[in-house]
């Protein structure tokens, strides 16, 4: 600080910092301090504005509420939800519906979207065509108006339950969704779960002695072959073990509409194909770019070294592919799952769905937008911390 | 250099003391007060509901509801025209009101305890008595609501609908999916496509869809249980009490109107009537218009323009095929009663 002022003013040679706007150090506190100043009292004034206002307009506030019986129906839940339950645990139901759509988005969004991107890179005229005209017309659009159209297909183009399709035995199309059986609840099924979760830690384990071993004495092991195997073989046995129990659980047409197996609706089915259709389409460029940016001598080399197709895409071009990738893949990642939230407009009970009602049923329409803000900030932020690190670990490492 | 800092500071110090004093309100009525330095009255409506909220082909605003906001515009400023309409959906009417976008809400909007204490609303009285019902395609061949376990039922969010839908299940012991679509066009538009196998909102509600929605109106029958009560009514913002005065009265003047068979052919003639009550209504004795604040000529302008209550609804709410019913005036059976405009 002393070292600045000193070079300001020629007689100012004391160290003293002088009350002056023209004293670079007291203009660059002054300056500080009146912004912060600013900015603290809008703030304040804001809140205490607001919290005025509700008193004198005799407005409750508070999170009481969500302790209160909702008293409205919820037309998908993940868990069990009835009229009878809290405001709570009605957006907890909105949480995980909206949990839902995004997980699933982003994985079938990624495959879809890395298909595409390699795809106008084909040599095929026909393939690289078609999947530039796919990029084209879906980025182009707005996704409410492709959410209309989705949902507007679904709901017009299939018939009612009673004359649905029968797609294949026991899958059923009809404008209240997709129907299919599922294996009857059976307790084995949780046992399966924990042979899954088994394989998977031992899955790790082989693949961290496979890469010993290499390096000890070079011999390979088919690494992915074995997990396959252990994913799958492991959950078998003990279904095997347990008796194996096949009774499937049909949907069958009672009344107005099909009961039992398990339902995918068109709310949102429409919802989950605009989200990954749009989506992709960005990460399709996204692909393609990082594939386009590593340079042509790399792939020279590995072949060069010997490396064949498979191992030369695993080691040379992928890494080096993904550091470009990862970064906005990312932001297309936060994209979807905030764009989950127009899942209102056509009537997938999401967060923001049923956040609304709430907030309509109770007037605490402040507390109601914090939690939806809290919400998509923490599932936000969760995304991008994950996707930091996952970066940070294929970043270019120098030594 | 102080001088300026200090000038900054002082401004400083009159922009926060200001503040907070905009935010404070009069003794009278501010809305009014605003309303007036505004020209026009901003009225929250249904633009979709025929018969209560919609507007025509060339953007007029016509209905029950809406004849309210006319009225009341031509209480304050003699012209019925003077209003502006913002179309709001279930969800969004609440805080339109609240914030104050609009003055006024009438947007056939159920009068419940909590929406008159926690929402702070004050409801100023009952335009319309109505009851929750179902609609449902003919072809199914259903003869009650009670045959409606398992159904996927379309309903609007955030209404009084969606909770006496859980809760008519809930004492029935049957069971439904409900599909929840916050726009009503969209909603009735699942219905139509079969998304749904009942809709259901409001009888009036119903009657309206099925009048101008459906392709063949004879192809859906409205279920004969009528599942709650829905008392509707305009809305004003809480802490304002004689504005809530204003639109109270209007909507009894309307009634009073009636019940006196002043209409709007005949109020000229009726000016120079000698019936106490009649001269009361109209301006030419009592002053009135001046205890609410506004010209004694309040209730001849609101007949003279929009008309009473009865022709309000022969001309809104009859074309739908409803009967008055339990919205007939008290002395023909009906629930409509004015307190006397004394």
């Amino acid at each position: 600080m002393a070292g600045q002022s000193a070079g300001s003013g020629g007689r100012n040679d004391d160290n003293a910092m002088r009350f002056s706007l023209s004293d670079p150090t007291f203009r660059a506190i002054f300056w500080q301090v009146v912004v912060v100043g600013i900015v603290g009292f809008c703030g304040w004034w804001l809140i205490s504005n607001t919290l005025t206002n509700l008193a004198t307009r005799g407005f409750t506030t508070g999170w009481a509420f969500l302790s209160r019986e909702a008293g409205f129906a919820i037309g998908e839940t993940m868990i069990e939800y009835g009229p009878q339950d809290t405001y709570g645990r009605a957006v907890l139901v909105g949480i995980l519906n909206t949990l839902r759509v995004a997980v699933i988005g982003i994985v079938l969004a990624t495959i879809l979207g890395t298909l595409i991107g390699i795809g106008r890179l084909s040599k095929n005229v026909l393939v690289a065509g078609v999947c530039s005209t796919y990029v084209e017309f879906i980025r182009n659009l707005p996704l409410l108006v492709q959410l209309f159209f989705w949902w507007a297909m679904f709901q017009d183009s299939l018939p009612g339950p009673r004359q649905a399709i029968e797609a294949l035995p026991g899958v059923f199309l009809s404008n209240r969704g997709v129907k299919i059986p599922v294996p009857a609840d059976h307790w084995i099924h949780a046992w399966m779960g924990v042979a899954f979760l088994a394989a998977i830690v031992a899955s790790y384990f082989m693949a961290r002695w496979a890469r010993v071993r290499q390096a000890a004495t070079g011999e390979q092991f088919p690494v992915l072959l074995a997990t396959i195997g252990l994913l799958a073989g492991g959950p078998l046995v003990v279904w095997l073990i347990g008796g194996a129990p096949v009774t499937m659980d049909w949907p069958v047409l009672r009344g107005f509409n099909f009961q039992g197996g398990l339902t995918m609706t068109p709310e949102f089915a429409a919802l989950l194909v605009g989200l990954v259709t749009y989506t992709a389409g960005f990460i399709a460029e996204i692909v393609r770019a990082g594939i386009l940016a590593v340079p042509n001598g790399q792939t020279e080399a590995a072949s060069a070294l010997g490396l064949r197709r498979g191992p030369m895409l695993q080691l040379v071009i992928l890494p080096q592919a993904l550091r470009v990738i990862i970064p906005p893949m990312t932001s297309q990642f936060l994209n979807l799952t905030k764009n989950s939230s127009l899942a209102v407009a056509i009537g997938y009970p999401d967060l923001v769905s049923i956040v609304n009602t709430t907030l309509n049923q109770t007037g605490q329409a402040i507390e109601g937008i914090a939690m939806i803000m809290a919400a998509y900030l923490t599932v936000s932020l969760s995304i991008s911390v994950l996707m930091n690190w996952y970066n940070k670990r294929i970043a270019f490492k120098e030594r | 250099m102080k001088t300026k800092a200090l000038l900054f500071a002082s401004a400083f110090v009159a922009v926060a003391a200001s503040l907070p004093a905009m935010a404070q309100q009069t003794a009278t009525s501010p809305t009014l007060d605003a309303i007036k330095a505004r020209g026009f009255l901003q009225c929250g409506a249904n633009g979709n509901v025929a018969g209560f909220g919609l507007p025509n082909a060339q953007g007029v605003w016509a209905g029950l509801d809406v004849d309210v906001c006319r009225a009341v515009a031509a209480a304050i400023f003699g012209d019925a025209t003077k209003v502006r309409y913002t179309a709001l959906t279930a969800q969004q009417r609440f805080t339109a009101l609240q914030s104050g976008e609009v003055d006024l809400l009438v947007r056939n909007t159920t009068w419940t305890l909590s929406r008159d204490t926690s929402l702070g609303l004050e409801f100023t009285g009952v335009n319309f008595y109505d009851g929750q019902g179902f609609m449902v395609k003919k072809s199914l061949n259903v003869k009650s609501a009670k045959e409606l376990n398992g159904a996927t039922i379309c309903v609007q969010p955030g209404t009084t609908t969606e909770l006496n839908l859980a809760d008519y299940f809930r004492a029935n012991n049957i069971r439904f999916t409900p599909v929840v679509i916050e726009r009503e066009e969209e909603n009735v538009a699942a219905y139509l496509a079969g998304r749904c196998d009942a809709y259901t909102t409001d009888i009036s509600g119903l009657a309206s869809v099925r009048a101008s929605r459906t392709p063949v109106p004879a192809d859906h029958v409205i279920l004969p249980e009528v599942i709650s009560k829905e008392p509707l009514g305009p809305s004003v913002r809480h802490g304002d009490a004689r504005w809530g005065d204003i639109v109270r009265w209007v909507h009894y003047a309307m009634l009073e109107a009636e019940e006196s068979g002043i209409t709007s052919a005949n109020v000229d003639s009726l000016m120079t009537s000698t019936n106490p009550n009649t001269q009361r209504v109209l301006g030419v004795t009592g002053g009135m218009g001046a205890m609410l604040g506004l010209d004694n000529k309040w209730a001849y302008n609101i007949i003279k323009q929009v008309g009473n209550y009865a022709e309000s609804f022969e001309r809104n709410i009859t074309p739908l095929g409803i009967e008055r019913g339990v919205n007939n005036l008290w002395t023909k059976g009906g629930l409509m009663y004015s307190p006397p405009i004394r």
